[in-house]
């Protein structure tokens, strides 16, 4: 590790490091109640579920606050929230979020789910939702991937990604094709906001939080639907080393669900990012 | 006290609305789709919602929802929509929600769906079944309670005749309590105290307790919470001329009242024969199937399917007495369930033939 002229540590990130890792302060959010957490090194949720939390508390939000949750790696921060959360199965997190808001109007319900659950097998119900311009958010954490299996095929994985299930890679003659779910979403009436971002760098990190912001003001605002899928890091379900998955992520993922605002209704259609 | 020419839906629809029901969802399906008409148009009026999911996945999952925000909510189809909606309901009875599930089946094949339900997992749910339209509306308060009071789901089993026949019921006053506020609900306002709320098929515990999911203490406390539920519950049963009876009927819903009106007029005959109608089916009432079976020569079971329920009531006889199912599926070609062997003379001949081998039997 080497120090800057005025004295700052830099961590060089372009290879392993040349020491172990040691907690040096804690950083967890107000609203992560244990900071440690059990998901891989290099994984992208805890960055996508940070920036929900932490916007819901600039927003004021949290005493408004329901999450729904659906079932892949990032439950394993359902019992972690300082949230109220709703556990769904898998898929369904759509419909129980629309029962709560239905019931609760004033609250600021939002999903959290994965491409597998909301893409493979909850798939009408995030449409339905939207289409009935449901004031919910729904939140994608989109790695194209089942991390919590161990690393199979969904139907967002792009093509030519080594999977368990598709060990020579996605092959669209065998695979079929990834869908883009944003994309789909964006054309759908009743949906006031739809954005996707990635969280494989700082940049990209601060994009997705406005992202967020928007699609909860969006619904406080009572415009309708909104949507953020957040492309995230999956080392272990793509085969790649820790440091070379925000790289995979940008190179393979990004240029197949490209990142931007496909939908902002407040704005008058896509915004700037 | 005011009576009214109502049809059954209309009927259980009114009932659950002064039961406090301000939540329901559903998909149409004959003969459930009724139920969903009344539902849509009573419920916005007192403030309710009723959202004509795009499915019965989720009509279950929108109803799963409301019930956790401590919202009196329901939900239904027939037993076909009920196949589609057990994965969820089984996860509900593990998030230990109460919730009210109506099944407007065809003939009596779900009994089995009903009482073991066909969902993974450890699970129980309660099982009401009306034998008319008056008892329905009885019921649905009971459902109600039932599910608040042991959070836990409560299945409704009906049929065709209940929700498409019409008859003068008294119209359900609203229960002017209200259901009292559950203390698990959510609304959101205990974020951010260090304490939020937490609903979960896969236990409530947080990681800061320092558990996180260990599935096999929360199983554990479903496993006791069920086992209470079917202990605190008192089995409903209607039952009659037991007492002296050789053969005792059993039969539940719509095919009770031919079995109960065969019995009856078999009595005025003078030929000692007796009925038991289980309006629980879970908890079954096995005790007294059990107690007239002491001295009975025979029970006889009537079901409008292959034999379902004959299970439960061997399970309660134990041998006291020879059981003979005297049912069997009959249907019309629509296969919705209207019978043409629900007929008191078909089912008066049946019971015969079982009095008749019961005395010549050794």
């Amino acid at each position: 590790m080497s120090t800057t002229p005025d004295g700052r540590l830099v961590v060089a990130t372009d290879g392993p490091p040349d020491s172990g890792a040691r907690l040096v302060d804690d950083f967890t959010p107000d609203l992560i109640e244990v900071g440690t957490h059990q998901l891989c090194p290099g994984c992208g949720e805890p960055v996508a579920m940070r920036s929900v939390v932490e916007i819901l508390a600039e927003l004021g939000l949290v005493e408004r606050a329901i999450a729904v949750f659906g079932i892949g790696c990032y439950t394993a921060f359902s019992n972690n929230l300082d949230v109220e959360v709703l556990q769904a199965l898998h898929g369904r997190a759509p419909s129980l979020a629309t029962g709560v808001k239905r019931c609760r109007p004033d609250s600021i319900v939002f999903t959290v789910q994965g491409d597998g659950d909301m893409v493979n097998e909850g798939l009408q119900e995030v449409i339905h939702a939207a289409a009935r311009g449901e004031r919910i958010t729904c939140f994608m954490l989109n790695n194209g991937v089942f991390g919590e299996t161990g690393g199979h095929m969904t139907a967002t994985t792009v093509l030519g990604q080594r999977t368990k299930n598709t060990l020579e890679g996605r092959d669209p003659a065998a695979h079929g094709y990834p869908i883009r779910l944003s994309d789909i979403l964006a054309g759908i009436d009743g949906v006031a906001y739809v954005a996707r971002g990635a969280v494989n760098s700082a940049g990209n990190v601060s994009r997705t939080r406005r992202m967020i912001q928007r699609a909860l003001d969006a619904q406080a605002a009572g415009l309708g639907f909104s949507f953020v899928e957040i492309l995230t890091m999956c080392p272990t379900g793509w085969f790649v080393e820790t440091q070379q998955a925000p790289g995979y992520l940008g190179d393979r993922l990004a240029p197949v669900h490209s990142t931007g605002v496909l939908k902002d209704l407040a704005a008058g259609g896509p915004g700037d990012s | 006290m005011t009576y009214r020419l109502m049809e059954g839906s209309e009927a259980i629809a009114e009932a659950m609305v002064a039961a406090g029901c301000r939540f329901f969802a559903g998909y149409p399906m004959t003969p459930f789709t009724e139920v969903l008409e009344h539902m849509a148009r009573k419920l916005p009026a007192v403030g309710g919602v009723c959202m004509n999911a795009e499915s019965e996945l989720e009509a279950v999952g929108m109803a799963w929802g409301a019930a956790a925000t401590g919202t009196a909510a329901a939900t239904g189809s027939t037993g076909q929509g009920l196949s589609l909606m057990q994965e969820s309901l089984s996860e509900i009875c593990l998030a230990r929600l109460p919730l009210v599930v109506l099944n407007m089946a065809r003939a009596q094949g779900d009994y089995w769906q009903a009482t073991r339900g066909g969902g993974h997992g450890d699970y129980r749910h309660l099982v009401l079944a009306p034998m008319d339209i008056s008892e329905a509306v009885q019921l649905a308060p009971l459902a109600f309670s039932l599910a608040a009071d042991w959070r836990n789901p409560v299945l409704v089993f009906g049929d065709y005749y209940l929700a498409h026949t019409s008859r003068s019921v008294e119209v359900p006053s609203p229960s002017p309590a209200g259901l009292a506020p559950a203390d698990w609900a959510l609304d959101g306002s205990s974020g951010g105290s260090g304490h939020a709320k937490l609903i979960s098929p896969l236990g409530d515990a947080k990681q800061r307790h320092g558990v996180g999911y260990d599935l096999s203490l929360h199983y554990q406390d479903c496993v006791e919470a069920t086992r209470a539920m079917l202990e605190g519950v008192n089995p409903m049963v209607e039952t009659g001329y037991v007492e002296d009876a050789d053969v005792i009927v059993v039969a539940f819903g719509t095919p009770a009242r031919y079995v109960r009106a065969a019995v009856r007029e078999m009595r005025q005959d003078g030929i000692p024969v007796g009925f038991i109608r289980p309006i629980t089916l879970v908890p079954f009432p096995a005790a007294a199937i059990a107690s007239a079976a002491e001295t009975a020569a025979a029970v006889a079971v009537y079901e409008n399917n292959q034999g379902q329920m004959v299970d439960d009531v061997r399970l309660a006889v134990l041998g006291r007495a020879p059981v003979h199912f005297i049912g069997g599926l009959s249907l019309d070609s629509s296969g919705f369930g209207i019978a043409p062997d629900l007929d008191v003379a078909v089912i008066r001949s049946r019971i015969e033939e079982v009095l008749r081998a019961a005395k010549e039997a050794p």
